[in-house]
């Protein structure tokens, strides 16, 4: 499997990652040869094999539905690079009508 | 009392109980000892030297008081910059996080601060826990304390240079494909990969969240034992911690290994693997049989294809974890222009190589029309592997193997090529994909740089293999072994 920059452009986009002119280049060798090797999967029948996400047997691990309070919020909110009135502020996403 | 951060845990335990030394001069030994050494080292990224005296003078005046304490009270411990810290930066050796300070503890740390346990500081590793060298930090890389022009392994390669370097007693690590086991051969020094949902991840940066483990380093399997007691067990904040009995380790261990089935896979002895480490492992299988246990020689058929269905696996659940870092809520925040030039500047100016390589590899696998083809598949594979455990261990009870195909390599000798270095984790990452435990003690040299053994278990088996390391321990000395460091 060869990548093209195009197709390392488009990965890059969908990832929300800027690259370089010289990433992109070195990336298209480096993922390529990355995935050639992954071909070996391929070598193997698995159309019966179930597949394995995780393998401690729980599932549906549930708490009651409720807020509790961390005692920390305001720490939190703290960390973030912009805040206000105790809410993290981000640039805006809809324009108003 | 000169040198006390020589001290395994249990000596420091004892010394501290019997009144032969504070935490105070414990503790400061430690810093004595990171001071002279680390400029070589580089294992630290940040001290935490007030705070840890503070909780040195804390036990030494309950001590006076006769209060009771825990084992670990008091005692000093290096720790991965992975872990959340109340008020302690945590960076995960990434630029994206190199400002940021926790307001809460990851769950393992807050266990050890309310035993009273001494933190010494967040030492180095590969950015997130990607890679096998630490020289994906993005900060500076570490070196082996064996050899300074060689890697100490990764990604938990400043916890096993610190620990190797006598910096601290015991250490915090973590384990996805190797991150513990593959250090602790390189450096010399004992390490436990738990299994699965053994130890709770709660305040630890995710990064292959079906993998991720946390364990300890020690200067012995009798300390790692100790520790994990109080590690182990369910906790609410991380729902993949089963409700499965914590063993007491330190007594499981001092049963012998007579009649223990120890067994010995033929896929882990591979051509073109150091002569020295095939050896040592060979040398460790007939002293398990001098001890008592019976070798058996077994077969993990699918071993070959672990490697390209981790290298897929974990990439995709790096690039949906890794999602996180968007300069809104923590890190880095390049605030120039519009929201998706934040995100783009943010990462690309926040992000190193590895991270970027692994986020790459997992947004096309998971990409339209290749998920059968690549996620699916590996998570079928997994399925196989995970078999091939379950049948060998219905003969054996540990299975005993090597934990890389060579000792320490030198800096920079494969961080241009990923792929071999991914391949370096051939013989970890298998018992990853199957959630098994696994334990890496120190079995002799090869060209003067250490060798380790890995001992496999069954999931939540710790007692075995525990067992098996610490039995080994009472009849050898290859864990007593120092850098010659000056």
């Amino acid at each position: 499997m060869k990548l093209t920059q195009q197709e390392v452009e488009h990965i890059a986009t969908l990832a929300r990652l800027r690259l370089t002119d010289a990433e992109k280049e070195k990336y298209a060798g480096q993922l390529s040869g990355i995935l050639d090797y992954m071909d070996k999967l391929g070598t193997v029948d698995t159309s019966a094999i179930e597949p394995t996400s995780q393998v401690t047997g729980l599932t549906n691990i549930t708490r009651e539905d409720s807020a509790e309070n961390s005692g920390i919020a305001d720490e939190l909110v703290a960390c973030a690079p912009s805040s206000r009135d105790g809410f993290v502020s981000i640039p805006k996403i809809f324009e108003n009508k | 009392m000169a040198e006390l951060n020589k001290l395994t845990l249990l000596e420091a335990f004892a010394g501290l109980r019997e009144g032969k030394f504070t935490s105070r001069e414990l503790t400061q030994d430690c810093f004595d000892q990171i001071k002279k050494l680390d400029d070589k080292v580089k294992a630290f990224i940040t001290l935490n030297e007030d705070e840890a005296l503070a909780q040195a003078d804390a036990f030494d005046a309950k001590f006076k008081a006769g209060e009771s304490l825990s084992p670990l009270a008091g005692i000093p411990v290096i720790i991965k910059d992975i872990f959340c810290t109340t008020g302690l930066k945590t960076t995960a050796a990434s630029k994206i996080l190199a400002d940021y300070v926790p307001p809460f503890d990851a769950d393992t740390i807050k266990r050890l601060r309310d035993e009273g346990a001494v933190f010494l500081g967040k030492v180095n590793m590969d950015e997130f826990a990607m890679g096998g060298s630490t020289e994906n930090s993005g900060f500076f890389p570490t070196r082996n304390p064996w050899d300074l022009e060689r890697v100490p392994g990764g990604s938990s390669g400043g916890s096993a240079a610190a620990l190797a370097a006598d910096m601290g007693i015991y250490a915090l690590g973590t384990d996805t494909g190797g991150s513990i086991r593959e250090p602790a051969s390189f450096c010399g020094v004992s390490g436990l990969k738990v299994s699965y949902g053994r130890v709770s991840r709660y305040g630890v940066m995710a990064m292959t969240s079906s993998l991720d483990t946390i364990g300890p380093f020690a200067k012995s399997v009798e300390d790692i034992a100790l520790i994990l007691k109080y590690i182990a067990g369910r906790d609410v904040k991380d729902s993949t911690t089963p409700d499965v009995v914590v063993d007491d380790y330190s007594e499981e261990i001092k049963k012998d290994i007579k009649g223990l089935k120890v067994g010995l896979p033929k896929e882990y002895f591979v051509e073109g693997m150091d002569a020295g480490v095939r050896d040592r492992v060979l040398e460790a299988a007939k002293k398990f049989e001098e001890m008592g246990a019976e070798i058996i020689d077994i077969s993990l058929p699918h071993t070959d294809l672990a490697v390209a269905a981790y290298y897929i696996i974990c990439p995709c659940e790096v690039s949906s974890n890794m999602a996180r870092y968007d300069g809104m809520r923590y890190g880095l925040s390049k605030r120039d222009g519009d929201l998706l030039s934040i995100y783009l500047n943010s990462r690309a100016e926040g992000l190193g190589a590895e991270v970027k390589r692994r986020i790459m590899i997992g947004t096309y696998a998971l990409s339209a029309g290749y998920y059968d083809a690549y996620y699916k598949k590996a998570m079928q594979i997994r399925t196989l592997v995970r078999q091939d455990f379950d049948e060998a261990f219905k003969d054996v009870d540990v299975i005993l193997t090597p934990v890389a195909p060579a000792p320490a390599y030198k800096l920079g000798e494969k961080i241009g090529d990923p792929l071999k270095m991914y391949l370096e984790d051939v013989f970890t990452i298998p018992a990853s994909l199957a959630g098994l435990c696994g334990l890496v003690v120190p079995a002799g040299f090869s060209e003067n740089l250490p060798v380790g053994i890995q001992i496999l278990g069954k999931r939540f088996d710790e007692k075995t293999v525990l067992r098996v390391g610490h039995q080994y321990q009472l009849v050898t000395d290859w864990h007593k072994s120092k850098p010659n460091l000056s």
